[in-house]
């Protein structure tokens, strides 16, 4: 990316980067986590409208999720 | 019961919108009295007035178009970015906690902003200065107005997430006025952490709201996400910390 590159796609650029580093950075566990958290309440609440397991799912996927990326953080450190 | 809903949500938005404000206000101020001390206070002060004016462009521009976005899809996208965003916070926090990795260092933050400018001479030292002190307001500030729109509109309280973010920068920028360069004793990590569990229950409540799933309580089963996160948090912390009492910093994540 030179100063010959255009300055839209420079922007363009930028702006991706930005939502990639604020979204994913380094830990890329928690924003797939997301999209699973999501996916699941959706097929729970939309598609088998089983609303109670759905109330009771999102939040122990959410526990789970923050779980496995703590203690991958936490074996990590072990490791070095 | 409608009157305890309101208050409980209003609460909570309030709280995690003024915590998150003042979090990265400190970050900010840290850079800006750094700048300040260094090369003077009006490159310092040019830097975060146009650094405020941009931010403010960004509201202007995005607040009104998010509040034109449908409710269910606006809470849904928000409640996922929230999710991310809380969980994010919630897990440095935690390491934090733990001594897993390295707490948040105004004092550090400061010594090196000073030593990089003092690095840089001649005739653009004022030009670094205002950049530096843009970079350091906007960048911080960014995080603040993503929290700021995305909580404020999901929950149709623009007007009240703008006035507690506004509160909570004069605050910081009072109490920071007033003892000079010791922001190092602000309990950040204690904050972000707190944040991390708002930003967390509002996420799981609003993805839950974007897909219609019906909460026991309404509004009230927010406060029920926030008790149950901040519990999970500090038995994470607990289960943790015994293994490693007095580790020096590993996660570099």
């Amino acid at each position: 990316m030179t100063k010959q590159t255009p300055l839209v796609i420079r922007l363009i650029k930028g702006f991706a980067l930005f939502w990639w580093d604020f979204l994913v950075g380094d830990t890329p566990e928690l924003f797939i986590a997301a999209l699973v958290v999501i996916a699941v309440a959706a097929w729970l609440s939309e598609s088998i409208h089983a609303n109670t397991t759905a109330v009771v799912v999102l939040p122990v996927l959410v526990i789970a999720a923050l779980t496995v990326s703590v203690r991958r953080a936490v074996s990590a450190a072990r490791r070095k | 019961m409608i009157a305890v809903s309101v208050s409980s949500g209003t609460l909570v938005l309030v709280g995690a919108v003024f915590l998150a404000c003042a979090v990265e206000m400190v970050e900010a101020l840290t850079i800006v009295f750094a700048v300040g001390h260094t090369r003077g206070w009006r490159s310092a002060f040019e830097g975060t007035a146009a650094a405020l004016a941009a931010l403010a462009a960004l509201v202007a521009v995005f607040g009104p178009a998010l509040v034109h976005v449908p409710l269910t899809w606006l809470r849904l996208i928000v409640g996922g970015v929230l999710l991310i965003f809380g969980m994010q916070w919630l897990r440095k926090a935690i390491l934090r906690s733990t001594g897993l990795k390295a707490k948040h260092d105004e004092d550090a933050i400061y010594q090196e902003t000073v030593a990089e400018l003092q690095v840089a001479t001649g005739s653009d030292r004022d030009r670094i200065a205002f950049v530096m002190a843009f970079k350091g307001v906007f960048l911080e500030g960014l995080e603040v107005v993503i929290t700021v729109l995305t909580l404020g509109t999901s929950a149709h309280r623009l007007g009240l997430a703008v006035v507690v973010a506004a509160l909570a920068v004069v605050i910081v920028a009072v109490v920071g006025a007033v003892v000079a360069k010791q922001l190092s004793k602000v309990p950040e990590n204690a904050m972000k952490m707190s944040v991390g569990v708002l930003l967390v229950s509002y996420g799981t409540f609003w993805v839950g709201e974007g897909l219609k799933v019906r909460w026991p309580g309404g509004d009230t089963f927010l406060a029920g996400f926030v008790v149950l996160y901040a519990c999970v948090c500090w038995a994470l912390v607990t289960m943790i910390t015994p293994q490693h009492p007095s580790n020096p910093v590993k996660v570099d994540a």
